[in-house]
């Protein structure tokens, strides 16, 4: 078991050397990637280039081939599930199409992952989920099913649910894609709150230029299953590489 | 005293937990025919048309037909490990077992009525021309505790059960709802899986009971339509000479096909794939499977029930 301590790295995610294929299609070629405490990181590439698998391989909702991630100090890749499920806990993850459970409300898809992991009574319990809505401009809704609430309004459900055992790391999957302009700022916006408020270390999957210029310290560029360049937007803007260039310059435009 | 074979000198025999698999002359034909059944079953569910192809998609049909029970097998030992340990999902499986329960009743109680009935109006023209009408309670209440309540029930089960349960399984699949509960440290395994799987073995028997119930009532009463009787004649007729073990088998063998339904109902929506398109696929191949299978379990439970019990 991996569980003991190995040498401490106070870094909350660190992967190297990750390999990740499908098939004959190699999606992920030896990538290497830090995230220090507190630090938003914008990944971005284009569609396919395998950024929704790199968070999935994070919390390890797909193993990877070989490679390294250590998350929180805690190398999960060869991790049991029960110990993996402890990492889970200090992760949140909002998915690209929110994935709210469709049998359950608003307020009951909020409240699952505190009734499985906290012993909270029924008060407490109302409570922190309703501030959490609250957070995100939803908690008029909290009797409505997902299936009454539009694309963007199940997205600040979703975030709602990532956040409410108040994790130390989030990974946004895509959080501003297919929402209209202001919903898309607004849910920017909160990431940027999060930031400074709760001190959240985040991995951020983008193809919004502008928005990720706003939400982010530092921008990645996976190109053919690897990091092509990093640096913040106007390091990025200075550089050379006429894929970036490109990427840059159509996302802004 | 050689040759004469009875059930006794069946269990005395060396071979005897192996011979109600090792049939005798007469079986062949049902073997053949079930194996003929399962494969185009199979072929079709895999790939409709495959078969055609030629003998290199019949290989690469032998193969995904073992890939398939292997996955099986994978899926099941997960299921296992899973449910064993605590936490115990209670509440969801009570949630399950009116699900499946409670919400199948009706339709269940009236497919068992059905029965009852079209027993009763067969069986009468029957054993009238036989001039043994007096047997009519007893066929009745034999036919539906032994058999065509149990099987009935499996079936209607695996219609409705199992595309529900394939559905609901598939969309969550597609929908990364699956993924969503593991990221929140929920094992869909215990939470999903084993709860409803639970709930089909659980339900299974006590609908069942609803089945025979009905059938024998409505037998009854398609009976006295034709011929008055009264309840508690009819009654005393037919169950004079059942015992318990004509009556316990068969109802917890259905315990058997909700292991089967929800086993392969939450097989195929697990591995759901490929958007809408595949939720139907799912639904679709959880009822065939399932039905086959029940089926299939039946033909060797019925079996082993008699070398058991005969």
């Amino acid at each position: 078991m991996a569980t003991k301590i190995e040498e401490k790295d106070e870094t909350p995610i660190i992967i190297s050397n990750l390999h990740k294929g499908f098939g004959n299609q190699k999606v992920l070629n030896g990538i290497n990637l830090r995230v220090a405490r507190g630090e938003t990181t914008a990944v971005l590439g284009r569609s396919g280039g395998g950024k929704s698998v790199l968070l999935k391989l994070i919390i390890r909702l797909q193993t990877p081939d070989t490679g390294s991630i250590r998350i929180a100090g805690q190398e999960i890749t060869d991790l049991d599930e029960e110990h993996l499920n402890e990492v889970r806990k200090k992760v949140g993850f909002l998915f690209q199409q929110a994935a709210l459970y469709d049998s359950l409300t608003v307020e009951e898809n909020v409240a699952f992952p505190l009734s499985r992991h906290t012993k909270m009574s029924q008060t407490d319990r109302k409570q922190r989920v309703r501030e959490h809505l609250a957070n995100v401009g939803m908690d008029r809704d909290l009797r409505k099913m997902p299936s009454e609430l539009s694309g963007g309004m199940q997205k600040r459900v979703g975030l709602a649910r990532a956040l409410v055992l108040e994790p130390e790391i989030v990974l946004f999957d895509e959080p501003t894609a297919g929402l209209d302009p202001i919903t898309a700022a607004e849910i920017g916006d909160l990431i940027v709150e999060l930031k400074q408020k709760r001190k959240i270390t985040a991995i951020v999957v983008t193809h919004d230029v502008q928005g990720a210029k706003v939400f982010s310290d530092r921008m990645v560029f996976l190109h053919e299953g690897n990091v092509l360049v990093e640096g913040s937007f106007d390091d990025l803007q200075k550089n050379k590489d006429q894929f970036v260039a490109e990427f840059l310059g159509h996302g802004s435009r | 005293m050689l040759g004469k074979a009875t059930a006794r000198t069946d269990i005395e025999s060396k071979y005897w937990i192996i011979r109600p698999f090792w049939p005798d002359r007469q079986y062949w034909a049902m073997i053949y025919l079930a194996l003929f059944v399962l494969g185009t079953a199979i072929a079709e569910t895999l790939g409709p048309g495959r078969l055609l192809e030629g003998v290199s998609a019949a290989k690469s049909l032998v193969i995904s037909g073992f890939e398939w029970f292997g996955d099986l097998g994978m899926f099941c030992a997960r299921l296992v490990r899973a449910a064993l340990a605590p936490p115990y999902e209670l509440g969801e499986l009570v949630r399950q077992c009116d699900s499946i329960g409670s919400k199948s009743l009706p339709l269940v109680a009236l497919a068992g009525g059905a029965t009852g009935v079209v027993l009763s109006l067969q069986i009468r023209d029957s054993l009238t021309r036989f001039g043994a009408k007096s047997l009519l309670p007893a066929v009745i209440v034999f036919s539906i505790i032994k058999e065509s309540g149990p099987i009935i029930t499996g079936l209607v089960l695996s219609g409705r059960v199992g595309a529900g349960i394939g559905a609901e399984l598939g969309s969550m699949k597609v929908t990364e709802q699956i993924d969503a509960m593991e990221a929140s440290a929920v094992d869909p395994y215990r939470f999903l899986v084993a709860t409803r799987v639970l709930a089909c073995i659980l339900m299974l028997p006590l609908l069942t009971l609803a089945a025979d119930f009905c059938g024998i009532f409505m037998g009854w009463v398609a009976n006295t339509l034709a011929e008055p009787i009264s309840l508690q004649l009819f009654l005393e007729n037919g169950f004079k000479n059942v015992l318990f073990s004509d009556f316990i088998p068969p109802t917890f063998k259905t315990a058997v096909f909700g292991f089967i339904i929800g086993i392969v109902a939450c097989f195929q929506g697990m591995r759901t794939r490929g958007g809408t398109e595949g939720v139907g696929r799912s639904a679709t191949s959880s009822v065939v499977l399932s039905s086959l299978f029940v089926i299939l379990a039946d033909v060797v439970l019925v079996r082993l029930i008699l070398v058991v019990y005969g």
